[in-house]
């Protein structure tokens, strides 16, 4: 299957973030490239959601929701906003 | 309190025999394609398994692995997601085959995959013809959707520990997580214990 | 849990179904009454959360089909294999409630303040919020003007056909049919691809801004084919719809 787009996970980030995120900047950490959240690559259907870098695919953020909580990781951004 | 939604339900389980699928499933007829990143295209001729963190470690070329003897499964799978899919059918090589080449005291394994994924196991899952790295799938070779050129293919654990894109195992002395496990799934994985998450 | 202070349109919220209607054979709108709805931007969507009677729950997202100030729709296409899908497009009636929360989304968005010619495409239910964006521009009164491709398998698949063809100032529709035109069709046949961009599409010279929506393979041949005809790429903007769940 073919990935989504961050406009695909827009409630989930204000879950977490509390606030809009689609438009915010958000820099891979393995390769640099800076875009918008919204144009970052989402694959949702797995046991979690897996946003990764459109150039290199290096995960960039992680969110998985059991039992209520959601476990965020962000490791793979170099920095977002 | 969210209100009832008039005639919603769930997808509706056909009728499989009493105790024919694990709690909190159900039957799909399709193959549905679950994947946390692009379609890894290994081409053949690059293609290794290995086995690492034995004595030795031991790694073979997809013309090896195809020499080694091959075996029909027929298993029921699930996802879980919910979704389970009865009577299918593989072709693999059977991971005792392939230890058995190794010498090793390990307890548990690591699965690596193209792309990253990593996945856990005890070692007692993966012999006493449990699990295979399966290369064909309903008689063609195994698409890379659904984990080509070969996968894992452990059957009575969730098929999230059936790694698509299989390409070593590590043995390892003590369990370690995997991808999923890292976020809170479960180490092992028992479907008919419903073992999704830790601590289940 | 963090952010229930925050207002209406950031929590989930009852709103009542106001009409259905159908626009073709899999396709319906929903028009809802939402009591705290915070008003919307063309191209935004809301989340939908169903629940049953033994607690299952099941979400979903769905781009907002009216413009700013009109009442709050959404429109659904029926998946064969779907859970929520066709319990909205054939379950669901007048009167009924649904949980919602939105509107959400702050990048595939447009006002008429939103700088060039408007360049829309759209594939199949894609078409959703670029509607919006027309009757957001149609009821602002701006002069903007707009194109719109739209690409679709058949023509009973076209939805709100007969709102399109009703464009005239500063609107060009152009629709594709991809698997069967019927006879004496006057317009385009077969898939979005280069050859037909650059014969619809506003040219790059204009610094036209895009808008590109429907399912993922058609939005990445779609806006490459449009950076290949020279739209800067920050200029292109996506939304993927999915298999699963309208989004």
């Amino acid at each position: 299957m073919q990935a989504l787009d961050g406009n695909a996970i827009g409630g989930l980030l204000i879950d977490v973030f509390g606030t809009e995120m689609t438009t915010v900047t958000g820099t891979c950490a393995g390769c640099g490239t800076s875009s918008q959240v919204a144009e970052f690559a989402v694959y949702r259907q797995a046991p979690g959601t897996v946003v990764r870098c459109r150039s290199c695919s290096s995960i960039l953020m992680v969110f998985v929701q059991v039992r209520g909580m959601t476990c965020v990781d962000l490791r793979g951004l170099a920095s977002l906003g | 309190m969210s209100p009832v939604s008039r005639g919603f339900r769930r997808r509706r389980l056909p009728d499989a025999e009493p105790g024919r699928v694990p709690p909190g499933q159900y039957v799909t007829g399709d193959f549905p394609v679950l994947s946390a990143g692009p379609t890894p295209r290994t081409a053949l001729q690059n293609w290794t398994f290995s086995i690492t963190g034995g004595g030795e470690p031991r790694s073979w070329t997809w013309e090896q692995f195809r020499a080694l003897p091959a075996e029909p499964v027929t298993a029921d799978i699930h996802c879980v997601t919910r979704w389970s899919k009865l009577d299918t059918r593989w072709e693999g090589v059977s991971i005792d085959t392939l230890l058995d080449q190794v010498e090793h005291h390990a307890g548990f394994a690591l699965a690596h995959s193209d792309g990253g994924y990593t996945t856990n196991l005890p070692l007692q899952d993966v012999t006493g013809g449990r699990a295979w790295v399966a290369f064909g799938y309903d008689g063609e070779p195994l698409e890379p959707e659904h984990g080509g050129p070969a996968r894992l293919l452990v059957p009575h654990l969730y098929f999230w520990k059936s790694a698509k894109w299989v390409r070593s195992l590590e043995l390892l002395d003590a369990d370690e997580p995997g991808f999923w496990e890292t976020y809170g799934y479960h180490m092992y994985g028992d479907p008919w214990l419903e073992q999704r998450y830790a601590g289940d | 849990m963090a952010g229930t202070a925050l207002r209406g349109r950031l929590t989930w919220q009852i709103a009542m179904v106001d009409t259905v209607t159908d626009e073709t054979a899999r396709v319906r709108t929903i028009v809802l009454d939402v009591p705290q709805w915070p008003g919307h931007r063309a191209g935004q969507h809301l989340d939908v959360r169903l629940t049953a009677e033994d607690g299952y729950r099941a979400e979903r997202s769905y781009s907002i089909a009216s413009a700013p100030g009109e009442p709050v729709a959404i429109t659904v296409e029926r998946l064969d294999d779907g859970e929520v899908s066709p319990y909205l497009t054939q379950e669901l009636r007048a009167g009924d409630e649904l949980e919602l929360r939105g509107p959400i989304g702050g990048y595939f968005v447009w006002e008429p303040e939103d700088d060039g010619p408007l360049m829309l495409v759209a594939g199949g239910s894609g078409i959703v919020p670029l509607r919006a964006m027309l009757r957001h521009r149609q009821r602002s009164g701006s002069a903007i003007p707009a194109r719109l491709l739209y690409s679709s398998r058949t023509l009973p698949d076209v939805i709100y056909q007969s709102e399109l063809s009703r464009y005239a100032d500063g609107v060009e529709v152009t629709c594709t049919l991809t698997r069967q035109q019927p006879p004496g069709w006057t317009g385009r046949a077969g898939r979005v691809d280069a050859k037909l961009l650059s014969e619809v599409c506003w040219p790059a010279a204009v610094s036209p801004l895009a808008y590109v929506c429907g399912p993922t393979s058609f939005v990445e041949a779609a806006a490459a084919g449009l950076v290949g005809l020279g739209y800067p790429p920050h200029r292109v903007k996506t939304e993927r719809f999915g298999a699963t769940g309208g989004r």
